[in-house]
């Protein structure tokens, strides 16, 4: 039962699978064991996060492809939610059509631009991504009638998911264990479970058949086409499949901040983490994605204080305080993306599973 | 029944007029487009204006990008770091000329160009020195892995930039234009900014010169030789690693060129320049064809004329209209315009 749950895919380490349990139990939890706006908030980015991460891994961690253009996929997921909610009145059935529209421009510009660009040269898809990226982000600040421009677009959700709406008073009160039961719940394990059905298919999709066929590329293309998998097709499908996921992620992320705009879902600093985050965690795993995404969303709510704290202690000093002040974490991350790109490929995860 | 061989009847035919122009086709392209344009906007004067600011951005696009795609022929490494260099470049050349703040602003022609001349040195030697040391450190290690090549030179490019930021400060500088190369001459009726003028100029000389070494010299018959078929050139007892950092150097260098000029003609800097260059520099290597300069130069003309055609017709379409151009190219030649055979 467990097994075909998590597809076969055992997490075979003892250690990762304590972390995964830990990671697992706090986020189903989040708002009865660490209440706060806060960290409900890191829990739910978190959440979202790893489903993203997870999509692009299977691009580039199973398929061994490099591309850009991942935030433009989860933004254009954001912004179908977003639109409809604004336009078709709050209602879930306005989320659910946002999300299935978003999607599917999604899936269909990825096939585009896979066919375009995969069936040359893999090594073409990373820079046309980078360049469709950057176009659709300066479009969608641009084109301000349809997407609210640089302000983004701010939105109701349906009332069962607000703080307004309120539950559960007569039989427990209208709280549990201490937590209030309202909407902004509900919305939290709206993500949550939202989030752990994509993971789980995603999952699923990396251990059947056409997940070993895209290892099998990754590995040795040559030979892949050679036995006889059409290699441009797994390519273009596995784009397909990651964009689409990115793109509902998107969808989660809309419904969870109330707000879209091109800085929250289309900067390229976004993609910037998520590459970070898929590497430090570890490529071709999607446990990876896990570990990586939570560390990292935690690190960059609370690591950037102690950086504050560490270039307060140091001021007075030349470049010093500069280079350790929070705006710099960019920096230090840079170099740590470096270093466990030449050192520790498989990141983490992979760590963990050979360090037995 | 036995069916006798075909008779064997090699036939001598001259290359049809369409076969023996087939590779020139792309060198038509700039003119078509530039008529083009010339049908599109009506007024000459802004037609004109238009076109000489098209040709200086493409020439500015070239000198940036073409490092990149001889990098790429001669060692099949992609970088994309390749930004940073336009970054440095554009820093340390506008630290230069606030130096010499004197000279540049002097009313003097000889003087500004000496204050120039001083800044481009500065730039190129800094993102030399620096393209050295990123290949050292950064991409040697990953040779022959493009994987890993992406991702490492992202890495680097994160690096470098708020290294950028923490030398220089998170604030965009704005600078001004040499004295005697600010305001424009009429020629026509069309004003030209006499700074564009000059870019189209050290375009051209930097073009020229790129064929001339590479057409005309031992070193640029090894390197194109080596952009064809290494093993063979190392197995005729050419050491290929040694040719290849000296053309990553060039290519930085010739990127630091790049980034002063291009932080001139836009009068402000930030550390993100070279990012967002990079995208350009993107679009013109990949329809130039990876690995040819004759490609990356008129890929970059066509890009440079077009956005600026398109931006005064529709200002909202011109980075879209790149995209559309890079999408019709790769249709005609999925390869890019001048396809670079590998003999592998």
């Amino acid at each position: 039962m467990f097994r075909s749950i998590l597809s076969g895919d055992m997490p075979r380490s003892v250690v990762l699978s304590v972390v995964l349990t830990a990671i697992f139990v706090g986020l189903a939890l989040a708002p009865f064991l660490f209440p706060g706006v806060r960290t409900v908030d890191t829990a739910a980015r978190i959440s979202v996060f790893i489903v993203l991460v997870a999509s692009y891994d299977l691009l580039l961690g199973y398929g061994g492809i490099v591309s850009f253009a991942h935030t433009m996929f989860f933004g254009i997921g954001a912004y179908g939610v977003a639109l409809g909610l604004t336009h078709l009145g709050r209602g879930f059935d306005a989320i659910l059509i946002g999300a299935l529209g978003g999607t599917l421009v999604s899936a269909v510009l990825a096939l585009l631009i896979g066919l375009f660009s995969l069936r040359v040269r893999a090594i073409f898809f990373a820079m046309i991504t980078l360049a469709v990226a950057s176009a659709v982000a300066v479009l969608a600040s641009q084109l301000s009638g349809l997407t609210g421009g640089e302000d983004g677009l701010t939105f109701k959700l349906p009332r069962e998911l607000g703080p307004a709406f309120k539950f559960g008073k007569e039989a427990l009160g209208g709280e549990l264990f201490g937590v209030k039961l309202n909407g902004k719940l509900l919305a939290y394990y709206f993500v949550f479970i939202g989030a752990l059905v994509l993971f789980l298919l995603l999952l699923r999709v990396v251990n059947s058949p056409f997940g070993r066929v895209l290892q099998a590329i990754r590995e040795n293309d040559f030979r892949a086409e050679a036995i006889g998998y059409r290699v441009v097709y797994y390519r273009v499908a596995a784009t397909c499949l990651s964009a689409s996921a990115a793109a509902l992620a998107g969808a989660l992320y809309a419904v969870w901040l109330r707000y879209v705009g091109p800085d929250t879902t289309l900067s390229m600093e976004l993609m910037i983490d998520i590459l970070l985050m898929v590497v430090i965690g570890g490529m071709g795993t999607m446990y990876g994605a896990v570990v990586g995404a939570t560390l990292f969303v935690v690190a960059q709510n609370y690591l950037q204080n102690l950086m504050g704290a560490a270039s307060g202690l140091v001021e007075g000093m030349p470049v010093l305080p500069q280079l350790l002040s929070a705006d710099r974490w960019l920096l230090w991350l840079g170099v740590l993306f470096i270093l466990s790109v030449y050192f520790f490929p498989t990141g983490i995860v992979g760590r963990l599973r050979n360090g037995r | 029944m036995t069916t006798a061989a075909p008779k064997h009847k090699p036939k001598m035919a001259e290359l049809s007029l369409g076969q023996r122009l087939a590779p020139w086709m792309p060198v038509l392209l700039v003119p078509v487009l530039v008529a083009l344009g010339a049908i599109a906007i009506p007024q000459t004067s802004s037609w004109l204006t238009l076109t000489v600011s098209g040709l200086a951005m493409g020439m500015m696009i070239f000198i940036m990008a073409s490092g990149l795609t001889l990098v790429f022929g001669l060692m099949d490494v992609i970088n994309f770091g390749h930004g940073a260099f336009v970054s440095i470049g554009a820093f340390v050349g506008v630290s230069v000329l606030l130096v010499l703040g004197q000279m540049s602003g002097a009313p003097s022609l000889g003087l500004n160009l000496i204050a120039l001349l001083l800044a481009v040195i500065g730039a190129m030697a800094a993102t030399g020195a620096v393209g050295w040391a990123f290949e050292k450190v950064i991409v040697m290690p990953v040779y022959g892995h493009h994987l890993k090549q992406i991702l490492v030179t992202m890495g680097g490019l994160i690096v470098v930039e708020q290294l950028i930021v923490v030398l220089w400060g998170p604030e965009e500088i704005y600078i001004t234009r040499p004295e005697s190369l600010k305001g424009a001459i009429t020629f026509a009726g069309a004003a030209l900014e006499k700074y564009r003028l000059v870019a189209v100029v050290v375009g051209l000389i930097v073009f020229a010169a790129m064929r001339f070494v590479l057409r005309r010299t031992k070193i640029g018959l090894i390197v194109r030789a080596g952009v064809q078929n290494g093993e063979m050139v190392e197995a005729l007892g050419y050491r290929l690693r040694r040719v290849f950092v000296g053309v990553f150097i060039a290519g930085s260098a010739l990127a630091g060129l790049g980034g002063v000029m291009w932080g001139l003609y836009q009068e402000v800097i930030t550390a993100h320049m070279g990012n967002d260059a990079m995208i350009l520099i993107f679009i013109v290597v990949i329809i130039g064809g990876l690995g040819s300069v004759e490609g990356c130069f008129i890929g970059a003309l066509l890009v440079g004329l077009l956005q600026n055609y398109v931006a005064y017709i529709e200002p909202k379409a011109a980075l879209i209209s790149n995209i559309a151009l890079m999408v019709l190219i790769l249709m005609w030649r999925p390869m890019g315009m001048i396809p670079v055979v590998k003999a592998k």
